[in-house]
């Protein structure tokens, strides 16, 4: 690293990559719950994955000793992350790759923007990867001149579309395949057009856009879904196959990847390769598993670069409650589960990680003040942490959260009153009887000011009863 | 046995029928409740809006109060659930590990009324009387935080004329998730919105929860549509008797009052 921190370490940096929305949640939610084509396209979609998940999930007789063993295997590794990392350096570069330490975006991108060039290319072909979406890698790469190409077939329709992904794992969960059709006809070089909006009509148009870049592209960037200490291997899971042609067409090869994705032993991988596939996309088994050790000679890409990065990751570990978030294999299962996300989709969000453990990790990475509405995103129904594979406890880090952010000083100065009051049986009792007798709330609460009016647009207050519970007990 | 009744600051204040109906339920199975007068609210607002300091001296009351009961009983999967998984988190986030501990062994001994009647006293029939077509909305803390499972199911089946309707997609939350409602207002709408749609098409004419502040949700939503939907609390259906029903101060007619949300 190029710094030394002393104290809390550094949160990610304002200014460069995903993390941060331009407005609070219920601000964007508002519009996108008005997106009647949204709604649909989202409610679908992540209706089909949550029933194909659980099925797969319910043949596992062993399941939840899997995501027993996944949270322990994670745990472990962030008790001994900084020996872990530097074992993992030491066995990558024994295998031939050269091993960098970015402490932020900004170095992140600096880094890998200095190896395009100096493999003198001006084109990168991507494979799908959130951290290079968290740190903005594209735009970086554009600023400098180079052109990025992503070859994930979803992630493609949101680079042609002038989009962002909504989705971790589905990143254009939010188009239909007739507005998929219209992306492709609109900016997709050498289209048919007279391409219909079927599936596999518009697979193959993008596979034969992608199919020259594939062969004509020398340098490739991809993330990482684990990283083996012991043996310095990489490991990434994709289900289209442009992910092994990046890792193993190019001359150079490029990984971006948080470290809270290293894992100590092979053998670990085990249990992450039937918990991650099964959570996620509701398959038995992975369809495009590629894994990689250093530089072999005379077989794929000759020259081998990880980068390590931080982007606000020790902060979190500094955390003992929120420090589970690390434990994450973007398995994407909570948002498909989520009722929430269900409806507001991942653009709401602000960050690349939308959905519950979004809402949990972004506010750690950037610091809360810069989050601060996230951690309110969700009804605390715990929908998440029963589908978690890795059984992240995220209601409770939601809770945690909520503790640390900058609270409305209104609202501060109410919550404080009422607990006041709540403390002192007297004084409850009389607020009991003056909302009674009062009826500030005017007619079924119709008469209540922001923020309480949030309830009674849609919603009756219920008629306050004659007597409470406890004038009953008294009088009995 | 004798049981302290946890009755839960939102059922004191404006639903006493579902607080009344459990006390005269568990009466009515032979059992002393006695009120410990002191209680007011367990904190749960201000432990899940971000104000733990503020919940601290509301979970001190808490355990000062109930501490001396064997049992302690409360017609809320939520509340329960807050006693129970959140009171000593507070308390250690305070620093406070006498409390936390005292904490846990008040947890320990508090019961969602579901839990008590099946686990505890074992009784799934308990003698209700209930004429209407019901379907049961399970709230998001009885199912996962406490896992309640089918004992609420398992105690409606058994009151006798009850139609018992299943509500499509039970699981999904009916967008409540308290300052939620207010702070992310549009979101839990749309929540609310699914929910009503699955509880008018089982053509049920009561809504059940074991929660007041869910039923106070939906109760709400359907009030506005006047969609002809009432809810009540698990404990007034168990608590009617072909002689009265609970919830109205001294039996009275068989159709139970209007109550949560209620109907024109």
């Amino acid at each position: 690293m190029t710094r030394s921190f002393l104290g809390m370490p550094a949160t990610a940096p304002p200014g460069v990559g995903h993390l941060r929305g331009s407005e609070p949640f219920p601000v964007a939610a508002r519009r996108a719950l008005s997106d009647a084509q949204l709604r649909r396209n989202l409610g679908h979609a992540t209706a089909t994955i949550r029933s194909r998940s659980a099925a797969v999930v319910g043949e596992v007789p062993d399941w939840p000793q899997l995501r027993a063993a996944g949270r322990a295997i994670k745990t472990d590794t962030m008790a001994r992350l900084p020996e872990l990392l530097e074992q993992l350096e030491a066995a990558v570069a024994a295998a031939g790759g050269t091993v960098h330490w970015a402490a932020d975006a900004v170095e992140a991108n600096r880094i890998v923007t200095d190896l395009v060039r100096a493999a003198g290319a001006d084109r990168v072909m991507k494979v799908k990867s959130m951290v290079t979406q968290e740190i903005g890698l594209n735009e970086a790469l554009l600023s400098a001149g180079i052109e990025p190409v992503e070859t994930d077939l979803a992630e493609l329709i949101v680079q042609l579309g002038d989009d962002r992904p909504s989705h971790i794992l589905v990143p254009a969960i939010h188009r239909n395949r007739a507005e998929i059709r219209e992306i492709f006809l609109r900016a997709m070089p050498g289209v048919d057009p007279a391409l219909t909006d079927e599936p596999a009509a518009l697979a193959a148009a993008a596979r034969r856009h992608l199919r020259q870049t594939f062969l004509s592209t020398r340098v490739a960037v991809s993330g990482a879904n684990f990283a083996v200490a012991e043996t310095g291997t990489l490991a990434v899971v994709e289900s289209e196959g442009n992910g092994r042609m990046c890792l193993t067409l190019p001359e150079t090869l490029i990984t971006v990847m948080g470290i809270e994705k290293v894992i100590p032993t092979w053998r670990d991988l085990e249990v992450f390769l039937q918990l991650l596939p099964r959570a996620s996309t509701g398959e038995r088994m992975n369809p495009y598993t590629s894994m990689w050790t250093g530089v072999t000679p005379g077989d794929g890409p000759q020259t081998f670069h990880l980068v390590l990065l931080d982007n606000g990751r020790s902060a979190v570990l500094a955390d003992p409650v929120g420090r589970q978030a690390l434990h994450c294999i973007r398995c994407s299962a909570c948002l498909n589960v989520c009722p929430v996300y269900e409806r507001t989709g991942g653009h709401a969000y602000g960050s690349v990680y939308p959905g519950p453990i979004g809402a949990v990790l972004s506010p750690q990475l950037t610091g809360v003040e810069d989050n601060a509405s996230l951690p309110y995103a969700s009804s605390l129904c715990g929908a998440c942490y029963d589908a978690c594979p890795v059984m992240i406890d995220i209601p409770s880090i939601l809770v945690h959260l909520r503790g640390r952010v900058p609270h409305p000083k209104a609202e501060a100065a109410a919550m404080a009153a009422a607990a006041y009051t709540m403390d002192h049986p007297a004084l409850y009792a009389a607020a009991q009887r003056a909302a009674r007798l009062g009826r500030l709330a005017g007619r079924r609460g119709r008469g209540l000011p922001p923020p309480l009016s949030g309830w009674t647009a849609s919603r009756d207050l219920p008629e306050p009863p004659p007597q409470t519970f406890r004038q009953w007990w008294a009088e009995r | 046995m004798r049981v302290a009744l946890f009755v839960t600051c939102l059922a004191d204040t404006l639903f006493p029928q579902a607080a009344m109906a459990t006390v005269r339920l568990l009466e009515r199975l032979g059992h002393e409740v006695v009120f410990p007068e002191g209680q007011t609210c367990c904190g749960q607002m201000h432990i899940n809006t971000g104000y733990p300091h503020d919940a601290l001296r509301l979970v001190r009351r808490h355990v000062r109060v109930f501490a001396p009961y064997d049992v302690v009983v409360a017609p809320s999967g939520s509340c329960v659930g807050s006693v129970r998984h959140q009171h000593a988190t507070v308390a250690r986030g305070a620093g406070d590990e006498r409390l936390a501990s005292r904490a846990e062994d008040v947890a320990a001994r508090t019961y969602e009324l579901s839990e008590f009647l099946v686990d505890v006293l074992g009784v799934t029939d308990v003698g209700a009387y209930y004429p209407h077509r019901v379907t049961y909305h399970p709230t998001c803390h009885s199912l996962r935080m406490l896992r309640v499972g089918d004992r609420p199911l398992r105690l409606l089946r058994a009151v006798r004329g009850l139609d018992l309707v299943e509500l499509p997609q039970a699981e999904q939350c009916c967008g409540f998730g308290g300052t939620f409602a207010v702070k992310n207002a549009d979101t839990s709408t749309a929540m609310l919105a699914d929910k009503m749609r699955h509880v008018l098409a089982t053509g049920a004419d009561v809504c059940t929860a074991g929660d007041a502040s869910c039923l106070m949700h939906i109760g709400g939503g359907l009030s506005r549509l006047r969609a002809g939907v009432r809810t009540v609390h698990l404990a007034e259906i168990l608590a009617s008797t072909e002689a009265g029903v609970a919830g109205t101060p001294d039996g009275g007619a068989v159709a139970p009052a209007p109550t949560t949300g209620g109907t024109r």
